[in-house]
């Protein structure tokens, strides 16, 4: 059972900021010991066991609904030999970890990457901490450790039969030296990998608790609204308060350098005396802007003679010249808001920052996340509710946001087009593609040190790195950033330029009078991944079977995180644009399944907030500012519009580890696209499907 | 004063008539179950339910829970004993982030309350709840799970 954030009134928190949930951060000195205060000692940094035998790992990546908090802990399980069912985990802490030299490795969550970057280190821990185990008990029993096995939280003297628990023996692996090297197990020896296993968080989430960074409550706690400038960029010019001076609850009203927030009593009340101020904004240059006219800006990218080249095999001019025939395609996705912090470590020093302390006097506790989707890994919000808790002296403040704060102040996933020329030759094979893509920078804004020479190729995720084999292949990259911030949202560009690429093969398939799935298998030979999951997600669906009148399936293939997905939909329209989604098969190859429990919701979660954006995902703007404030004008799916048949395939083919949150979702869209088309013969180019005469039946 | 009654316990508090309900709930009562998720009544995490029926609570004046009888999350447990839809819940690992579902279980026993034997189309009509992380496949299947095990029991 996952540990819940209640702090007492000793562990007096200076700050905490939610948004949705939330971390909760803590300004204070001194911060109380794990090991201190732990009753049993520690076996590695990762593992406490009881004398009752009841064994604590710790997790240090933030649990926002992808069932890392159990999977990671399963992972030190499997070579710790504990018993799973004693089991209980708990968050560690970002001042142990500043003050123990990071033993805890990343604490950030994203990318797909909990799993897969630690399980490595965290199955050694466990490996190192049953040696540890198995020594103490051979030292009492004075024999040798060879003779002796752990399994479910008991060792065994093989030769005698003797006995001990983990939990008897404990204390004294304690105080013993980690072996410096050992041995994993061979995946066929797995007990826990790979088996589905009850989430640990699960419980106390159905039962109400208080969980989430919003949840939490201290005594004398204030609460912060925020109103920040509606035109990105702005700055606050003068906020006059007089219509609440005298109002109850009211604390402060706290002037940012883009926002204000009013403090009070609670945070209704703070919420709407923020209303009733009167606000003058600097909105610089950008309160011109609308969708239209950064739509324009980006196009500009597409034209522009002089753009950097990314990737240039062959002589995609020649292969024109050769060509049978000449597809060209434009291709189109909007601006996305993430609707729900991912990275404890990058909150720690960013509190530390803004609150003008050293690294060792804050903390930041890891709570339930609630959503992420990769809006909570920047910190906004927490510069944020730090400066408004310095400017309230004496009291611990709860920074929230309203949800019109959120989709007016997001990061949001970046607008791109992309224009393709391809050849294909007599044969139907495609042997020259050109690609400009002109897209807005993720990279521009957080590591601008990866763009180099103008190309950032992580906005070309699955177009410079495509799986196709093609003899002439060109790809143009024009960076286009409008005045919009724009963030990771879950698949990140992987979700948006699968969408473009893979409807592009449709239409050459097409073109070529080919079938869509044999078309890329021929192009895919060189790679045997992403030719397993295309076969599975084509013989899962029945490819090439036949289908009931009207229904139509399309297929797409996407590698992304370090996994691979592909996936098939069955559709059928109505003249009146009707969509009725049938049937989603999605295959996946992450190449180890640790949970497959959790990797089949992860499928279902994919499938939900991929389609969401496909049907109705679109931030447009006028006047430099968000239109869309709340989910009546920003829709997002529900249970009626669930696709009833979704079928998650996992083909884990092994030897490598790869990611699960997010890889399911790359093929979405195009998948779907493509069933359109061969159920009406009409491209889709641009999205949302709203914006294209279609609506779900 | 505004005297209402919150998961069987009496309460009287000193606020203005118009302060929604949710907030009464969360800074008031310290009852965190309820969820602020829009503050609008569009998505359900802060469904709770006033004299047995499911209410957005971000949307309901204190003043109208006046002297009545509010249920949320934490009264659902009987004696220590979990509710049937919550049972249903852990059984088949519905929750993801987590962050939705006081709400959607919340309206989950409101629907099975009226409707011991909820078709497809009819948990489509009542669950209008939002889930971001999509749960909503495990969601129908533990409806159908906890109205069993309803039957079941009261048969």
């Amino acid at each position: 059972m996952s540990s819940s954030f209640r702090p007492s009134r000793r562990d007096f928190l200076k700050v905490s900021t939610a948004l949705g949930g939330g971390l909760a951060l803590e300004l204070t000195v001194p911060v109380r010991s794990l090991a201190a205060e732990a009753k049993a000692p520690e076996l590695t940094a990762w593992i406490v066991v009881n004398p009752d035998n009841s064994v604590v790992i710790r997790v240090a990546r933030s649990e926002m609904g992808q069932g890392s908090s159990t999977g990671l802990p399963m992972l030190v399980a499997e070579e710790l030999e504990c018993d799973w069912t004693k089991v209980r985990t708990e968050f560690v802490s970002t001042a142990e970890q500043v003050r123990r030299n990071r033993v805890w490795g990343s604490m950030a969550t994203g990318g797909s990457r909990s799993i897969r970057d630690s399980q490595e280190y965290l199955r050694q821990a466990g490996a190192a901490a049953r040696g540890m185990l198995i020594d103490a008990a051979a030292q009492r029993w004075k024999v040798p450790a060879s003779e002796c096995d752990a399994e479910n939280g008991v060792i065994t003297h093989t030769p005698s039969r003797r006995k001990l628990r983990f939990g008897q023996v404990a204390q004294g692996a304690s105080k013993l030296e980690p072996p410096k090297e050992v041995k994993l197990k061979d995946p066929r020896e797995w007990n826990l990998i790979g088996k589905p296993a009850r989430r640990l968080d699960i419980p106390d989430k159905v039962r109400g608790k208080p969980l989430f960074g919003i949840d939490v409550q201290l005594p004398g706690m204030a609460y912060a609204a925020i109103a920040q400038c509606p035109v990105f960029r702005g700055r606050l010019v003068t906020v006059a308060d007089e219509r609440i001076k005298g109002l109850r609850g009211l604390i402060k009203v706290v002037r940012l350098e883009d926002a204000v927030a009013v403090v009070a009593d609670n945070w209704w009340r703070a919420n709407r005396m923020l209303k009733l101020l009167a606000i003058e904004w600097d909105v610089g240059a950008n309160g011109g802007a609308s969708t239209e006219s950064i739509r324009e800006f980006v196009r500009f990218g597409l034209e522009d003679s002089s753009v950097p080249v990314a990737r240039n095999d062959g002589n995609v001019e020649t292969g024109f010249a050769q060509a049978a025939k000449i597809v060209e395609a434009e291709y189109y996705v909007p601006f996305l808001n993430h609707a729900p912090t991912q990275n404890a470590e990058s909150a720690h020093a960013t509190a530390a920052a803004v609150a003008g302390v050293p690294l060792e006097n804050v903390e930041v506790h890891l709570t339930q996340l609630g959503g992420g989707f990769g809006r909570r890994g920047f910190q906004d919000y927490t510069r944020q509710a730090v400066a408004i808790a310095k400017a309230v002296e004496g009291r611990p403040v709860k920074l929230l946001w309203s949800r019109e704060e959120d989709m007016q102040h997001d990061y949001y996933r970046p607008m791109t087009l992309m224009r393709f020329k391809a050849a294909l030759d007599s044969g139907g094979r495609l042997t020259a593609w050109r690609v400009r893509d002109a897209s807005h920078s993720i990279m521009a804004g957080v590591r601008p040190q990866e763009i180099k020479e103008g190309i950032d190729r992580h906005a070309l995720g699955g177009i410079v790195d495509m799986p196709y084999e093609v003899p002439n292949l060109r790809i143009e990259f024009a960076m286009r950033n409008s005045h919009v911030p724009v963030g990771f949202m879950r698949t990140v560009f992987h979700s948006q330029n699968p969408f473009m690429r893979e409807s592009f093969v449709d239409e050459l398939a097409h073109a070529a009078g080919k079938d869509p799935y044999e078309f890329r298998r021929a192009m895919l030979q060189g790679r045997p991944k992403d030719l397993g999951v295309l076969d599975a997600a084509a013989k899962s669906s029945g490819w090439g079977s036949p289908l009931p009148a009207g229904v139509h399936r399309g297929i797409a293939v996407q590698d992304s995180h370090g996994s691979y997905a592909a996936a098939v939909f069955e559709v059928s329209v109505s003249g009146a644009g009707e969509l009725d989604i049938r049937r989603v098969v999605v295959a996946v190859d992450p190449g180890y399944v640790v949970n497959p429990d959790s990797a089949e919701a992860q499928v279902q979660s994919c499938v939900a907030y991929g389609l969401t954006s496909v049907l109705w995902g679109e931030i447009t703007l006028k006047e430099g500012r968000v239109e869309q404030s709340n989910f009546h004008d920003y829709r997002i799916m529900r249970i009626a519009e669930m696709p009833r048949r979704i079928e998650a395939v996992l083909v884990p083919s092994g030897g490598f580890w790869g990611g699960l949150g997010e890889t399911p979702l790359a093929p979405l869209a195009p998948a779907l696209c493509n069933a359109i088309f061969a159920a009406t013969g009409k491209r889709i180019r641009s999205l949302p499907l709203k914006n294209q005469g279609l609506r779900l039946a | 004063m505004i005297e209402l009654t919150v998961n069987g316990k009496r309460h009287s508090v000193d606020v203005e008539a118009e302060m929604p309900l949710l907030w009464v709930l969360r800074d008031v009562l310290d009852v965190k179950g309820p969820k602020f998720g829009c503050g609008i009544a569009q998505c359900g995490a802060c469904t709770v339910h006033l004299n047995g029926e499911p209410v957005r609570s971000c949307s309901v004046p204190v003043s109208a829970a006046a002297d009545q009888k509010v249920l949320t999350i934490e009264g659902l447990a009987q004696r220590g004993q979990l509710h049937p839809v919550q049972k249903a819940w852990i059984d088949h690992e519905v929750p993801q982030c987590g962050y939705c579902q006081s709400g959607q279980i919340m309206a989950a026993v409101a629907l099975l309350g009226k409707n011991r034997d909820p078709s497809d189309k009819d948990i489509d009509a009542a669950m209008t709840n939002i889930c971001r992380c999509g749960t909503y496949a495990r969601i129908r299947t533990a409806i159908h799970a906890a109205a069993k095990t309803l039957k079941s029991t009261k048969a």
